[in-house]
């Protein structure tokens, strides 16, 4: 028995498999509905079409995105 | 136990014709209503004055619910297009004379979504020490735009092609409630209306509206409709959708300190979650396809982005002005 490769993503959509985009410096974008279930058992449900799940964890509504990701700065003029 | 839930019954809500707010307008208003066949030169008049803006602002309501009163053939008459089309090419140039342009997309998304730490807007006002009454204030005035959300960006849909109309299509869908009615954002913000004792009717505030935000609308529904600036419409989207989320996660703040209730706190709640998902579409799956298939239109884009900025930047100076000194920001009638 061997185990199946694994399979490498391309950029022709598979119409089977869920689609999970990665940004570099935001949240990850997850196809909806979704159901999020967190460590304490609760679940979140979203129904929108595409949900931004928090990945740096300073949302002030995680596991939801709410752009406190941003860099924050002082104005300068 | 079946209970049967009747169907809401929906009323027919289009503007009435608010009062003019100077010569062009009052034109305008004659001109619609057939009393008289063309309107003085715009050019004459104020581009940003709450005259033409308003002039604009109606003969725009008849792209959208109409008016009481007014035809539905209005929308296309010669004399109200070629009048429509002289006000908005005299608020166009000057509006262009006010940027500083450019067609650097990336550089101008970096700069929208770095939240400033010593912010001054009006939701920064609102959240920290703004009152019950200015809080009613900006929501009268902004229901120009909320109470149509969505609707002037339709316009630019089939202006797109592919992956850009795919991914606007898609932001779209959740403006308007993801087939839902009573939870499209323009519904959402008519509850929250109702909750804060406004007139929730479409177009009922017309009278009392800044006249910057009768310049962003007019802007929006110009954008939408010239095929030559569907890069500026999609501009001034990207900054709504770019910038809505910390500003109504600061008016989410200001609804709890004064306790406005559920239907505010939640209309803002709503925009902080769904336009985090909103900018990201936007950013990855309009304007990049959008720009890599048309690189040419990067410098409409900055254009639109600029000139939400601009437009926004003076309604609220307006605002913080009037509240500065004690006073209303609507305007009197």
């Amino acid at each position: 028995m061997r185990a199946e490769p694994a399979e490498v993503a391309t950029t022709a959509e598979s119409p089977r498999a869920h689609r999970v985009l990665v940004a570099e410096d935001g949240p990850v974008l997850v196809e909806g509905p979704v159901e999020l279930e967190l460590p304490d058992g609760s679940v979140l449900r979203s129904e929108r079409p595409v949900v931004a799940v928090c990945t740096c964890r300073r949302s002030a509504i995680y596991p939801l995105c709410d752009t406190s990701h941003r860099r924050r700065r002082r104005r300068t003029t | 136990m079946t209970t049967t839930i009747p169907a809401p019954v929906e009323q027919l809500d289009r503007p009435a014709v608010p009062p003019a707010r100077g010569e062009l307008s009052a034109a305008v208003v004659d001109l619609l209503h057939g009393r008289r066949q063309d309107v003085p030169d715009p050019t004459a008049a104020d581009p940003f004055g709450a005259d033409l803006q308003l002039a604009l602002a109606l003969t725009g309501e008849l792209h959208y619910r109409g008016l009481q009163g007014v035809s539905d053939e209005q929308e296309w008459a010669p004399a109200v297009a070629s009048a429509r089309h002289a006000m908005q090419d005299h608020f166009l140039t000057a509006l262009r004379e006010q940027l500083p342009g450019g067609d650097d997309v990336e550089e101008m998304v970096a700069e929208l979504v770095v939240e400033p730490v010593d912010g001054t807007g009006v939701s920064h006002h609102l959240a920290a020490e703004g009152t019950v009454g200015q809080f009613t204030e900006y929501v009268a005035h902004r229901a120009h735009y909320h109470r149509k959300e969505a609707d002037p960006q339709a316009w630019v849909i089939p202006r797109l092609q592919d992956a850009a109309k795919a991914g606007l299509v898609t932001v779209e869908h959740d403006e308007y409630g993801a087939g839902r009615a009573r939870a499209m954002h323009s519904a959402l913000y008519a509850q929250m209306m109702a909750e804060l004792g406004l007139d929730p009717g479409y177009g009922a505030q017309l009278a009392v509206t800044s006249r910057w935000v009768l310049a962003e609308v007019n802007l929006q529904t110009l954008c939408g409709l010239r095929r030559s600036l569907r890069g500026a419409s999609v501009g001034m989207f990207a900054v709504i959708e770019l910038t809505s989320s910390p500003g109504s996660a600061r008016f989410v703040q200001a609804a709890r300190r004064l306790g406005l209730g559920p239907a505010t706190e939640g209309f803002y709640a709503e925009h902080v979650e769904a336009d985090a998902v909103h900018e990201q579409v936007l950013r990855r799956q309009v304007l990049a396809p959008l720009l890599a298939l048309e690189p040419g239109l990067a410098g409409d884009v900055v254009l639109g982005m600029q000139a939400s900025g601009w437009l926004g930047d003076r309604f609220a100076e307006e605002l913080l002005t009037a509240w500065g000194r004690g006073a209303s920001s609507l305007v009197a009638a």
